[in-house]
């Protein structure tokens, strides 16, 4: 017999700190894997975030530069121009990336910047302990919203990926999630499309994945992803928002 | 394992006990071990006294799915 | 040595920052300090490997200079008062991570959106940090543009060589104002050392991060005490100040950048009506050249701080002198300029109320 699944050659040995259940590590996973497969280990920078992922240092084996909470856009812009063949990418969670840190992002994607980013959509503030977050569901609950997001007090969810599909920098833009091992295969893809996007320095692209934070939730772990299933695609439906990349190779 | 198609080790130490595998094993393979872990869980474990209708065959859907990369996967 | 030019302060800026290596510039416009984004524009395109970027906004710029530093380039950007409040979240990155970069503050008329008055109601912040976290940040305060053009490449000299931000502390006066200046010859960025803790992608070693969260609090005490043996060594190393007719002098006027040209000035006019008066000028603010100032208080007993502001730096005049002298202040803020002859009507006034004539 021999082995044809392992732990991937760019995720260090450890145990991740994440919640049983969570997301984030499937998706650090995914992309130490696509790392590995292009065969761009050796020039790879990452820019992790503030929130939970902020340890994504600890996990995925490449250079990384943690960004101020927001910031990641920002800080992958300048690691991009200053080294134009390096593969760089930022790490986001949706507090991150669609609250604090819009004007960056939006404006990163307006460029054109040739990075990727990973936005990941948890409909949550993981870290500080489940307020709201831009992507909130109406009605759903979390420790700012105790009654349910309501569209009048609170605002309805901000469609930060189709805003950025607007913008004239953006190639590739898709929604997948890691909730089924179906979605995880479609979202390994996704990853891979955005590295491919960028070493052929075609422009800006993002993959938003749907992730679950059953603590959160207040769910079993696989209670939240049949959640995801049956409630989240319905306010964020899986598909490709954008692309002007078509078939890559490389 | 003579005759298997495939196999599975699951490191019951980087288990968080989340079971997703659990859902995700086509053959209902995998159960629930009765003794906690370090990390304080009750780790997934590899069933291997199943019957022959129902044997692993490397599909690595639970190590697809798994979010603490704690399953290794062998095929023949 | 290149020929003498006529240029305004923000163009030099620009100039001696390329010439200093500077390869990656994001700014956002804001007066008094545009001309200096719009020469870095030009002069970034017209450099082989020069990066410019006018970001949306100068959290984003800051940000931006974080991954250059990051990637290793000599990276700079550049604002004024309110532009380097939003800037400051970044510094305190900078700091934190050990990163080198030129900050420029243009300062302007404050607080809130003020005016765009030459001020120097900014030196609190820049000296005192700014931003969150037990930092430093080292602040050069030029007074003309030939010392723009010197000193702009020492800021980036100190940023690489202590891996800290380094602010250039200006105002709108020092800016928009046009000198003479000779610039130091371009340096030959290959020849600078190697950045070895740069992020360059893991090849042929163990893949590294720069990082400032640290939750042990065990580390984040080792962090903090690795700095502050740094910024020790920064403030016994860098500390400078002009002393001009001080030697024979009863009393010294203090004041940088624009407000030492005016109390130069003064001091011109006092002398000639034979009034032993002097000027100490710090070069640095941080560090506060204290050893010199406090050298000085061995034979002169009254300071005269000149500041246009409602004082800020009369407290490290105070902390330097530890008491042994007397400190006068004078401050004009807001964003009006004093003139010379105001300024000796005040040195007259303290220097016969002081009985100082009687001490020669």
């Amino acid at each position: 017999m021999q082995k044809v699944f392992q732990r991937p050659k760019y995720l260090k040995q450890a145990v991740f700190h994440y919640c049983p259940g969570c997301g984030h590590s499937i998706i650090h996973r995914l992309i130490a894997e696509v790392i590995e497969e292009l065969g761009i280990g050796e020039k790879t920078i990452g820019v992790p975030p503030a929130g939970c992922a902020v340890l994504a240092y600890d996990y995925i084996d490449v250079d990384m530069g943690e960004a101020p909470h927001g910031r990641g856009a920002a800080v992958a812009t300048g690691l991009k121009r200053v080294l134009p063949d390096h593969i760089v990418f930022s790490y986001q969670g949706d507090g991150d990336i669609a609250a604090i840190g819009t004007a960056e992002t939006i404006h990163a994607a307006n460029r054109g910047e040739s990075i990727s980013v990973f936005f990941i959509n948890n409909a949550c503030y993981g870290m500080t302990g489940g307020q709201m977050a831009p992507t909130t569901l109406l009605g759903q609950e979390s420790t700012t919203t105790p009654g349910g997001r309501n569209e009048k007090r609170d605002a309805a969810p901000l469609d930060l990926s189709e805003i950025l599909a607007i913008a004239r920098g953006s190639v590739y833009i898709e929604r997948t999630a890691v909730n089924s091992p179906r979605n995880i295969r479609k979202t390994k893809r996704a990853i891979t499309k955005s590295f491919k996007t960028q070493m052929a320095g075609l422009g800006f692209s993002l993959v938003e994945i749907l992730s679950p934070c059953p603590v959160n939730w207040k769910m079993t772990p696989v209670e939240a992803t049949k959640w995801i299933d049956d409630t989240m695609v319905k306010t964020y439906p899986l598909k490709v928002i954008k692309d002007t990349v078509g078939k890559i190779d490389g | 394992m003579a005759g298997k198609k495939g196999t599975i080790i699951i490191d019951r130490e980087l288990c968080k006990g989340c079971y997703l595998c659990i859902e995700a094993c086509p053959n209902s393979l995998i159960g629930i071990f009765d003794e906690l872990n370090q990390l304080g869980y009750y780790p997934a474990y590899y069933r291997e006294e199943n019957n022959k209708d129902r044997e692993c065959t490397g599909c690595a859907t639970c190590a697809l799915v798994c979010p603490d990369v704690a399953i290794e996967v062998y095929r023949e | 040595m290149s020929e003498k030019v006529l240029m305004r302060g923000t163009q030099v800026i620009g100039e001696a920052a390329i010439r200093a290596g500077c390869r990656f510039y994001a700014g956002y416009p804001i007066t008094p300090q545009n001309e200096l984004t719009e020469c870095m524009a030009r002069s970034m395109d017209a450099t082989p490997g020069g990066t410019f970027v006018q970001a949306e906004s100068e959290i984003a710029a800051i940000n931006m200079v974080i991954g250059a530093a990051m990637a290793g380039a000599r990276a700079m950007t550049s604002s004024s008062s309110p532009g380097i409040s939003l800037k400051q979240e970044g510094i305190s990155f900078l700091a934190a991570q050990e990163l080198p970069a030129v900050i420029v503050n243009t300062m302007r008329g404050g607080p809130g959106l003020g005016n765009i008055a030459p001020s120097q109601g900014d030196y609190f912040q820049a000296t005192r940090g700014g931003g969150h976290g037990d930092y430093r940040t080292i602040v050069i305060a030029p007074n003309s543009g030939q010392e723009i053009a010197d000193m702009t490449r020492t800021a980036f000299e100190y940023a690489d060589k202590y891996r800290n931000p380094v602010l250039i502390l200006a105002d709108g006066m020092m800016g928009q104002m046009m000198e003479p200046v000779i610039f130091p010859e371009p340096i030959d960025i290959s020849s600078l050392p190697p950045k070895t803790w740069s992020l360059r992608g893991a090849a042929g070693r163990p893949s590294k991060v720069i990082l400032s969260l640290l939750l042990n609090p065990a580390k984040q005490e080792e962090l903090n005490w690795k700095l502050d043996r740094k910024y020790k060594i920064i403030a016994r190393e860098i500390p400078k100040a002009e002393k001009y007719m001080t030697d024979d002098a009863h009393l010294a006027v203090i004041a940088y950048g624009t407000a030492a040209r005016i109390a130069k000035g003064a001091v011109r006019r006092v002398r000639e009506m034979g009034l032993k008066v002097g000027l100490f000028r710090p070069i640095t603010l941080w560090p506060y050249p204290s050893r010199e100032l406090h050298e000085l208080s061995r034979h002169m007993r009254n300071f005269l701080v000149f500041e246009m502001n409602m004082g800020q730096m009369v407290e490290d005049v105070k902390l330097s002198l530890e008491g042994r002298s007397d400190v006068h202040f004078y401050g004009r803020p807001g964003g009006t300029i004093s003139t010379p002859d105001e300024i000796a009507k005040i040195i007259n006034t303290l220097y016969h109320r002081q009985n100082l004539e009687k001490d020669s």
